[in-house]
């Protein structure tokens, strides 16, 4: 089993949800969270007082799928979440030792 | 319609036309009679109307009356209510939205708090100080607990309203003047020795301010025997200049908030405060057109040269931030109103709209400078820039105000100028007199009132408190609890 955590734009959250729900993903975690890569924020002028923007708000998908499916979970994620312009966001990739399904106790992909 | 209402209407008109006829000759035969005795065969003399004639005169004088009481008293009530407006949620929503979010309460209370603090001292003494007669600079206690102020006009200030209306309308200007102040000290003031500094203040300056311009024998009073008579129609020097500078001497008082300017202060919202600012825009038509103190034409020229001096001014403001800055802001787009907004107050009632929209224009681009470079080439931490916008914007106009005062808008001097544009020079010297007292009442009173807040309570709120916000510090609450 891998975890692929996605850090995309808030606004290609819904996309993206559509695209792994038409290859069949059906589970995900969703946090709101803020960062920044190359992108460096925005400047911000208020009265003549300039604030730097750094941490931007982003979406933070996290999705366990058998390693089998890594490469064709990833396409769709990526095409779904791209505009082109800086800022769009990173897919990291992480294996998973195990999963457990508290409800009744399955184990491994049986749990995922 | 049907025919009947009709013909109700005609017998209505025809009795009115005829009673103002019999008005009109008697009037005639009057101012006539002494001249020519020789038209008495056709007109009764004077002294012998008809006893139902005198009293059909005397009830439609009394008829005249009473309408334009009720005319004067429904404008005076509705501009009291806006001038309330503008403090509660006009200057709370402006102010609110651009304090970080942990202090949104504490911010919105001191403007709220103000509106019944600001009422219960006014009723006990404040209005008897401010427009009893007494001494130029103090009123005495006659109308203390409100003894005496009841629905009988008082003529010498405004002689077709109840004086009740003229008491509330008045106090509506005491509740929005401390709590412009607030801007200065946001985010990092104590809530009890808030709350004791606008007691104080209220005492030691505003009603002192409010009856030297405009109570009964004032130093300044224009209208009623002033010493040096200045004019500020809505309340330029007494409520811009004094909030505006007494709110720079807190800022300079208290310090910078902890951080500034190195970590973010930004605005939480700015939406908050374009609602504010545009209540304020609609508030101030009472605040201004209500100082003719009618509804006559006075208060038509009011509200106009109000509302064409805001316009100019926030285009003033945006041009020269988008040619300074590189970008029209929002922020500065309604803090350009609210500028040209404090720069008509004192002019409202004595210039034409063109000038008002130059004043305005004028307010816009220096408040602007002030605010965004002046403030940080000096470093201090005027927080909402309550005396870049209403120090300098006041006394900008106060001063405007002496040139473009003209006899053709009010005609107070009967016929003399009115100020520089009517060839009188002595009247700006008039107004920077004004102003100059002003500042310096504001600068001294306010520092001796922080100082005794200082020894009663302490005026800042520790450091923990700060970090955590007035919010749950001083009121134990969160403006924002999205999650609950």
């Amino acid at each position: 089993m891998i975890k692929l955590e996605a850090i995309i734009q808030p606004h290609k959250l819904e996309s993206v949800k559509a695209a792994l729900l038409g290859i069949g993903i059906d589970g995900m975690t969703v946090s709101e969270v803020r960062g920044h890569g190359r992108q460096k924020g925005h400047k911000e002028t208020y009265r003549g007082m300039e604030y730097n923007v750094d941490l931007l708000p982003k979406m933070k998908l996290e999705i366990v799928i058998p390693n089998a499916r890594q490469e064709e979970v990833i396409k769709a994620l990526a095409d779904a979440a791209k505009t082109g312009v800086i800022g769009d966001g990173k897919i990291f990739v992480t294996d998973i030792v195990d999963a457990v399904r508290i409800r009744n106790d399955d184990r491994g992909e049986a749990a995922i | 319609m049907n025919s009947l209402s009709k013909r109700t209407i005609l017998a209505r008109l025809l009795l009115t036309l005829s009673l103002a006829l019999a008005f009109a000759n008697v009037t005639l035969a009057q101012s006539a009679a002494p001249a020519t005795p020789t038209e008495t065969p056709t007109a009764a003399p004077a002294a012998a109307i008809p006893a139902d004639i005198a009293k059909k005169l005397d009830d439609l004088d009394k008829a005249a009356k009473n309408a334009q009481m009720s005319g004067d008293n429904a404008w005076m009530l509705t501009s009291a209510a806006l001038v309330l407006m503008m403090t509660g949620p006009g200057l709370a929503l402006f102010y609110g939205g651009l304090v970080r979010k942990k202090n949104v309460l504490g911010t919105m209370m001191h403007s709220f708090i103000l509106m019944a603090t600001v009422s219960v001292i006014w009723a006990v003494i404040g209005y008897s100080l401010c427009f009893a007669e007494g001494s130029p600079f103090i009123g005495d206690f006659r109308y203390v607990f409100l003894k005496g102020v009841g629905a009988e006009p008082n003529g010498d200030y405004a002689g077709t309203i109840p004086q009740q209306t003229w008491m509330i309308y008045q106090l509506m200007f005491a509740i929005i003047t401390p709590a412009l102040i607030s801007g200065a000290f946001a985010e990092r003031m104590k809530f009890s020795a808030m709350l004791l500094f606008m007691t104080l203040w209220s005492f030691i300056v505003y009603f002192p301010m409010a009856h030297m311009v405009w109570g009964k024998g004032g130093f300044f009073n224009a209208v009623a025997g002033g010493v040096v008579p200045a004019w500020d129609f809505a309340g330029g020097t007494v409520v811009h200049i004094t909030s505006g500078v007494s709110a720079l001497v807190c800022a300079l008082y208290l310090g910078k908030r902890k951080g500034y300017p190195n970590e973010s202060m930004r605005p939480h919202s700015v939406v908050l405060s374009v609602i504010g600012a545009c209540l304020l825009w609609v508030g101030w038509f009472g605040f201004n057109a209500g100082s003719a103190l009618n509804a006559g034409p006075l208060a038509s020229s009011a509200f106009i040269v109000t509302h064409f001096a805001t316009a100019a001014a926030v285009l003033g403001w945006m041009f020269i931030e988008w040619m300074v800055a590189g970008k029209p802001s929002v922020l500065g787009a309604i803090s350009g109103a609210v500028a040209g907004l404090v720069a008509i107050t004192p002019a409202s009632g004595f210039v034409k709209p063109m000038p008002a929209m130059l004043i305005g224009f004028a307010a816009g681009v220096v408040c602007y400078l002030m605010v965004s470079k002046v403030k940080q080439m000096f470093g201090y931490d005027d927080a909402l820039d309550a005396f870049g916008v209403h120090g300098i914007g006041g006394t900008l106009g106060a001063i405007l105000t002496g040139v473009f005062a003209t006899k053709e808008v009010n005609d107070l001097r009967m016929g003399k100028p009115m100020g520089l544009v009517d060839g009188d020079a002595g009247q700006v010297v008039n107004q920077l007199i004004a102003v100059a007292i002003s500042w310096g009442l504001a600068i001294v009173g306010t520092l001796v009132i922080l100082k005794i807040c200082d020894l009663v309570c302490g005026v800042r709120v520790n450091s923990e408190d700060e970090t955590q916000g007035l919010d749950l510090s001083m009121h134990g609450e969160e403006g924002y609890n999205l999650e609950s």
